[in-house]
């Protein structure tokens, strides 16, 4: 009973807690990003404890956005103990930790599992990485969202996750089912992330991550190392049948592998590791082991990166109609230096009109939100997207800022786009058919559509009266809803394609952008 | 065998043995193979689908939905007109001209309210179902003796942003009411032998309980029917792609009036939309009208909504005449046994 009590209060069974307790955290702020949840709880925390996105963002726009501050937080333990966000804290992590726990049942043999946990030349690739990540970020292309765990968890866990527990439990997890672009490959990247580690254990955290790689960047500093008593090692080994980081505690310890598990200083038989206060930093490899050409190498990428990337052209002239930016968004280029991809904007929207592009905005842009009117469409009284956007990419707008009201009446709403007509597709234009049901559904006041009645003779001579709708483009706010409830569901007849959007000079189609003074007359007409 | 055989004796008829299966095994591995061949035929015959088919031409089926309507009363009028300041004491006017709650709801009854709900807006706007409409009503019938309530609606926009902004969602909590948003498996495919309505999936969850229904429809100007009121509310019912409807808006509509046959409806014209119908927008689109009117002739109910609430010619309301043709209801609102009070 005694011994029992004694173990709870080892450090190895607090970690676990701090797991359980962490990981459980970030799911259930997954769950609640939903509107009929999210009372005003920090639905993006975990992004922004994320060091390397406040560090990134701070690169590409010289600015620390809001609750990107609290990645303090994290640094400070990370300069005292060393990458102990990596094991305690780190949900991907967590997630790794396990599975590999569980594959590791399988490699049972003590030898294997201490062979396993060596350090391997290989994991110095995410110091290249994050190399090639911050100097992409230097030119102006944010990309560490490719690869951040949280970005990555958040972004799995939305378009991949979330939609398949809806499919397997119909309506458990949103009202009516949520379908995201591509997500099919999302989905089967996590799917190899996590069943890498039966071939390494924690192979995404130790070669790929990161986060992981500015973490123990930082780490080298830090003042509380593992430290092995060479004079008490008996050179057994088995201080690696558990070490998480593969981070070699048997003779020099890699500080910036050691995820502060305290594994190594449970499993040793001697006694011979333990957690010291400033030990002697000659037993040790304080510094990551980057070979300098490959560091040159990562930075080639990044610069290619981006210079390839913008040379497409998709961020300039050669824009992409489909690229419709949630509302609030900055203008593209900016957009582009905030957007790390964690898709948390998609997660929350209540329509699933957000989605996840693949190449739409070109290579930068990958898994970037964009709207996608089949699916659904932007919600006239909702700001949702913006209110967990950690980074800013969309603005955390208010409702009358979004939609021209109050102090904002003169500056006009938010445009996402224009609304255009395909007559040819159009069931009252050429098929001799009632509909209009895009003028229904027009949620500005006065609407943006509007009909004229014809009657016209048809196709058997007998007269019929219909109404034909046309677009008032300078009171489309581009919110798609036409397009979603057009009965045309393949193609739709009206269609908003991006032109007009308020956010870009470059890109607005009225000359003065706004409300004009047709509009100013129309407001005063009666119906 | 042996323990130690004799390799020079014993080689070749071992040798022999070992090669020589023997009839059980022989048996029980004919027989699987035999077992699943067999298996395999059967069930290819017993799936097998001779004749070829066109697909989507097969016979349909669907649910019918119950009469919730009450008995018809020689005495009691089946039309009220209610003028008052606030929803409360107007909908307890005009429901108490009718009789009161008693006469529609028994104590137990499991009863179904279906606000309109379509429209993600703030109840100023007079695009949805007011949520003191919805509150004044279901304390009637939870006074009544209802064992439970439903609220239901499957809405344009999406269905917990309507809820949450209209208000009716603080209703049903404070109130108890259980809300039935449309989920994935609430519908089912109904069958009527409507004029252009005939199968069409319906929002079934909360039919499958409720002994009555009550419709509470904001009075409402519509782009393409000119009007939604206590009949077009019964839209909110359908799922699947409702946008086919405006193909032959004035039909549907009446079709509504053939496959709801509701216990009460009420429409609450306290604030009308006047212009930029359906979804509204600007509080410049809402007058006051001060009035409730309920019943049980949906036909009537919204030839009134029209004609007084609206103030518009009802000549042009293409499926009150329909409606009226079809014998689904009285577009003559003053021929019908009616009361005008002042709550």
């Amino acid at each position: 009973m005694k011994s029992n009590f004694r173990d709870l209060l080892k450090l190895r069974s607090v970690r676990r807690v701090a797991q359980v307790f962490f990981f459980s955290l970030f799911l259930f702020f997954v769950v609640i990003s939903d509107l009929r949840y999210l009372k005003g709880y920090p639905a993006s925390l975990f992004l922004e404890l994320d060091p390397l996105v406040a560090f990134a963002t701070a690169i590409t726009t010289h600015t620390v956005y809001m609750g990107l501050l609290l990645s303090l937080l994290l640094i400070l333990p990370t300069l005292l103990f060393g990458r102990i966000f990596c094991n305690w804290i780190c949900p991907y992590g967590i997630l790794h930790h396990f599975i590999g726990w569980l594959m590791g049942k399988r490699r049972a043999e003590e030898r294997e599992r201490i062979e396993a946990n060596r350090y391997k030349k290989l994991y110095s690739l995410k110091y290249v990485i994050l190399i090639g990540m911050v100097v992409a970020a230097v030119c102006g292309s944010l990309q560490i969202g490719l690869l951040d765990p949280i970005c990555l968890f958040h972004r799995s866990m939305t378009t991949a996750i979330m939609p398949m527990l809806n499919i397997f439990i119909p309506s458990s997890v949103y009202v009516r089912q949520y379908f995201h672009m591509g997500a099919w490959v999302i989905g089967f990247i996590l799917f190899f992330l996590v069943g890498m580690n039966v071939l390494i254990p924690r192979f995404f955290c130790r070669v790929l991550c990161p986060l992981g790689a500015f973490l123990g960047t930082l780490s080298s500093f830090a003042l509380w190392r593992i430290d092995r008593d060479p004079d008490k090692c008996v050179d057994c080994d088995l201080c690696l049948k558990s070490c998480e980081g593969a981070s070699d505690p048997h003779t020099q310890l890699r500080k910036s592998e050691c995820f502060v598990c305290f594994n190594c200083v449970e499993d040793c038989p001697e006694d011979a590791i333990s957690f010291k206060f400033m030990p002697p930093l000659k037993r040790e490899i304080t510094a990551p082991m980057v070979p300098a050409r490959r560091a040159l190498l990562g930075s080639l990428v990044g610069v290619g990166f981006f210079a390839f990337g913008r040379g497409s052209g998709k961020t300039d002239r050669d824009y992409n109609k489909k690229v419709i930016r949630p509302p609030g968004s900055v203008e593209e280029k900016d957009f582009l230096d905030r957007c790390i991809k964690c898709d948390q904007c998609i997660r929350v929207c209540p329509t699933n009109v957000l989605q996840p592009s693949l190449l739409e905005s070109g290579l930068e842009g990958i898994w970037t939100p964009i709207l996608n009117m089949k699916l659904g469409y932007c919600e006239l009284n909702c700001t949702l997207c913006g209110q967990v956007c950690p980074t800013g990419a969309i603005q955390r707008i208010t409702i009358e800022e979004k939609t021209g009201m109050g102090p904002f009446a003169e500056e006009g709403p938010i445009r996402l786009g224009t609304a255009f007509y395909d007559h040819g597709r159009c069931l009252p234009w050429s098929m001799e058919t009632p509909c209009v049901v895009c003028e229904e559904v027009c949620p500005v006041s006065p609407k943006a559509i509007y009909s004229r009645e014809v009657t016209i003779t048809k196709r058997d001579g007998n007269p019929i009266t219909l109404r034909r709708p046309y677009v008032d483009p300078a009171l489309c706010i581009g919110c798609g809803i036409c397009e979603h409830e057009c009965p045309v569901t393949d193609e739709a007849a009206i269609r908003v394609t991006a032109i007009g959007e308020t956010r870009s000079r470059e890109r607005r189609l009225l000359m003065d952008g706004g409300v004009t003074s047709s509009v100013r007359g129309l407001e005063k007409r009666q119906r | 065998m042996s323990a130690n055989p004799d390799p020079s004796e014993t080689q070749h008829p071992v040798q022999e043995a070992e090669n020589r299966i023997s009839r059980r095994e022989f048996m029980v591995r004919a027989g699987a193979t035999g077992a699943l061949l067999a298996g395999a035929a059967a069930a290819g015959r017993a799936l097998w689908k001779p004749d070829h088919f066109v697909p989507g031409f097969q016979a349909e089926k669907g649910l019918q939905l119950a009469n919730y309507a009450p008995e018809i009363s020689k005495v009691l009028p089946s039309m009220a007109i209610a003028h008052g300041q606030d929803h409360d004491s107007t909908v307890r006017a005009a429901i108490g001209a009718l009789g009161g709650m008693s006469r529609f709801i028994k104590r137990g009854d499991v009863v179904m309210i279906k606000p309109n709900v379509a429209f993600d807006r703030p109840a100023a706007l007079a695009a949805t179902t007011h949520p003191e409409a919805l509150r004044a009503v279901a304390k009637l019938v939870i006074e009544a003796g209802a064992a439970k309530v439903f609220i239901a609606d499957n809405p344009i926009n999406s269905p917990a942003g309507c809820f949450l902004k209209s208000g009716l969602r603080q209703v049903a909590n404070d109130l108890n009411l259980e809300l039935l948003y449309p989920e994935t498996n609430s519908f089912s495919p109904l069958q009527l032998e409507g004029e252009v309505l005939k199968h069409w999936t319906f929002f079934h969850e909360p039919f499958k309980k409720a002994t009555k229904v009550i419709g509470v429809a904001p009075c409402k100007d519509h782009n393409l029917c000119h009007a939604s009121m206590t009949m077009k509310n019964w839209y909110g019912l359908l799922g699947g792609r409702r946008n086919q409807f405006h193909q032959h808006i004035h039909s549907i509509v009446s079709d509504f009036a053939l496959m709801m046959k509701p216990t009460l409806v009420v429409l609450d014209g306290m604030n009308v939309l006047m212009s930029n119908g359906p979804t509204g927008g600007r509080l410049s689109d809402v007058k006051h009208m001060g009035t409730v009117v309920a019943g049980t002739d949906m036909v009537a109910v919204d030839s009134y909504g029209y004609s007084h609430l609206l103030e518009r010619d009802l000549a042009e309301l293409t499926y009150i005449h329909k409606a009226h043709d079809r014998k689904l209801g009285n577009k003559n609102w003053k021929d019908t046994l009616y009361k005008e009070v002042q709550a």
